[in-house]
């Protein structure tokens, strides 16, 4: 098991190194003088200077990355031109709120597709299935930021049941909070939670006809027994992976939901530092989303590994 | 279903050709007086905040969506295939140089990677198409070369190689037409993911600039006036929703046409 966990770990290194590489470069293509462009419209010849001798930009561009990644690595993502904050200030104040938008949705996605994809199973061939299935197919169809926009006409202006944007607090009002997040979550969520709902009946219909379930029928167990205790186990090791596959969409998606309801987090910052030529936020806002969807996958390969012994297993021989 | 999304595609089209013939007033033809109008016998879809006819507005924003789709998909799939097809065909340091390519491009999440290049290139139609063509390469180029790496050894590809033609002749003459079946899918599948990035990247403020109709545009410009016209934020994101269901509908089609095991038991 510490060989497996090593090995992805090991092979993550280059991963991690590359999506680097893929930041730096594109940073570097915008056009222009890269320490004017850095330092921002206002900078002054001096604090243009500065930037250039700091991070290298009359050096090679390896010679550059070398260190613009030494200092990433020590944390000094540098000084927004906006907020004239350092970006790490700047960044701690918005990941959080991505992260948390993120987590609800994916909370979501499993608290639909989990038991709409069981029911479609289960039920086969029947009008529930037909109406579970149309639904996932309208859903991962339908523009997700649409449908936010709907929940905006709908919810809060037409009902007023919840806040039409905006983030609140939990320390002061767990319940307005609540309300905050549950639109821009469930926006967020529709669409994975429509394709892992598919996965989820498709996987169960699969188990449901293994010999080891029709064992345990045979034994006379209810079929709410086999269900819960025998097939979905297996019916679930799938939809792990597909699921970190799935928050690489929801961090995608999160950018433009944040867009909708004014929430707070790492995509509006970018989208406010590409507006006013903010660049190392940009930057910086980018490599923290690709190296959280990095983490993500590593993770959902590890836990893998961890539920299906035959990866593991599987992987050794290999080597 | 098949049959749903192709008429729906080809409708789409049309009405994006015939735009100037079947609108009912130029996009940018303001209305003074007329602002956020309700639908009417004179503006069916209403008006938006500059008392413009928002049915014309959608008619034309039409042309955006699927010129960047197509734009996307067709430069994206040149790329993609090329390289898919040369990484699987001649492998060694030029499969790993391509893959490793992609693989920085995979780290971007979702519409992630689009948003970066527009940041670098600006905003703008073919820019926009350029940022999708880019997000989508990997997809095309690793289909191909899964399938180039399963045709390598086939039979028919040692025969002609023993025949003497060229690894130029047996890519392109040989190996790549049996690549079509599942990039036809592929393909339109990636149409639907171009319609919706556009239409993001617009709401974004990223993609196709005013004073050019585009769908995602029209949404943003909707959301201050979503209490006093909703059905500016409803008609857009509805024909929106049409032509992304009929392009998944279309792309299930294809999917059971060309699948193997149905072709294999008939």
């Amino acid at each position: 098991m510490l060989s497996f966990i090593l090995q992805r770990l090991v092979q993550a290194v280059p991963v991690v190194l590359l999506s680097t590489v893929a930041v730096f470069t594109l940073m570097r293509l915008i056009p222009g003088d890269p320490a004017q462009i850095l330092a921002g419209p206002d900078a002054t010849p001096e604090s243009i200077a500065a930037i250039r001798t700091d991070m290298g930009l009359d050096q090679p561009l390896p010679v550059q990355y070398v260190f613009w990644l030494s200092h990433v690595a020590q944390g000094d993502l540098g000084k927004s031109v906006l907020s004239k904050m350092p970006v790490a200030t700047v960044m701690a104040q918005r990941i959080p709120a991505t992260l948390e938008l993120a987590l609800a949705a994916v909370v979501l996605t499993l608290l639909i597709a989990v038991p709409t994809g069981i029911i479609a199973a289960v039920r086969t061939d029947g009008i529930v299935d037909w109406l579970i299935t149309s639904l996932n197919g309208v859903a991962i169809a339908v523009p997700g930021f649409w449908l936010g926009i709907l929940g905006i006409i709908v919810f809060a202006l037409v009902l007023g049941w919840l806040p039409p944007g905006g983030r609140g607090d939990w320390g002061r009002d767990p319940v307005q909070e609540f309300k905050f997040l549950l639109m821009p979550a469930f926006t967020l969520a529709i669409g994975s939670a429509a394709s892992l709902s598919r996965l989820v009946k498709s996987s169960m219909i699969e188990v449901l006809y293994d010999d080891y379930v029709r064992t345990a029928r045979a034994k006379g167990l209810s079929e709410q027994l086999v269900i819960v205790r025998h097939a979905l186990r297996n019916a679930l090791v799938p939809v792990i992976t597909v699921m970190g596959l799935q928050f690489g969409r929801l961090l995608g998606g999160a950018v433009i939901t944040e867009s909708v309801f004014a929430w707070p987090g790492l995509g509006r910052l970018i989208l406010d530092a590409i507006g006013n030529r903010d660049y190392l936020v940009v930057q910086a806002a980018l490599l923290a989303l690709v190296l959280i969807y990095i983490t993500v996958n590593l993770l959902t390969d590890l836990a893998y590994g961890l539920i299906d012994p035959r990866i593991r297993v599987g992987q050794a021989a290999a080597n | 279903m098949g049959l749903f999304g192709m008429t729906v595609v080809l409708l789409f089209i049309g009405i994006a050709l015939a735009a100037p013939l079947l609108a009912p007033y130029s996009p940018s033809e303001q209305f003074n007086g007329a602002e956020l109008r309700p639908p009417s016998s004179t503006h069916l879809f209403g008006t938006d905040q500059l008392g413009r006819d928002l049915l014309s507005r959608i008619i034309f924003g039409t042309r955006a969506s699927l010129t960047v789709g197509v734009l996307a998909v067709s430069m994206g799939a040149t790329v993609g295939v090329l390289t898919g097809l040369l990484a699987g065909y001649l492998g060694g340091w030029i499969d790993a140089l391509i893959m490793r390519t992609y693989d920085a491009l995979l780290a971007f999440p979702g519409v992630l990677l689009a948003i970066a290049i527009v940041a670098v290139t600006g905003p703008g139609i073919l820019n926009v198409a350029v940022a999708i063509a880019i997000a989508q390469m990997p997809a095309d180029a690793r289909l191909t070369r899964a399938i180039v790496l399963s045709q390598r050894e086939r039979d028919y590809v040692l025969a002609a190689r023993s025949l003497g033609a060229s690894r130029g002749r047996i890519m392109a003459r040989h190996v790549l037409p049996n690549t079509v079946p599942p990039l036809l899918v592929q393909l339109s599948l990636a149409m639907g993911v171009a319609v919706l990035a556009e239409a993001a990247l617009s709401y974004l403020g990223l993609g196709t600039q005013p004073p050019t109709p585009s769908w995602g545009g029209m949404l943003s410009d909707s959301r201050p006036f979503l209490r006093q016209a909703a059905w500016y934020g409803i008609w857009p994101g509805v024909v929106l929703a049409l032509l992304l269901i009929a392009l998944n509908c279309l792309a299930d089609a294809l999917r059971h046409a060309f699948d193997p095991r149905r072709i294999n038991v008939r």
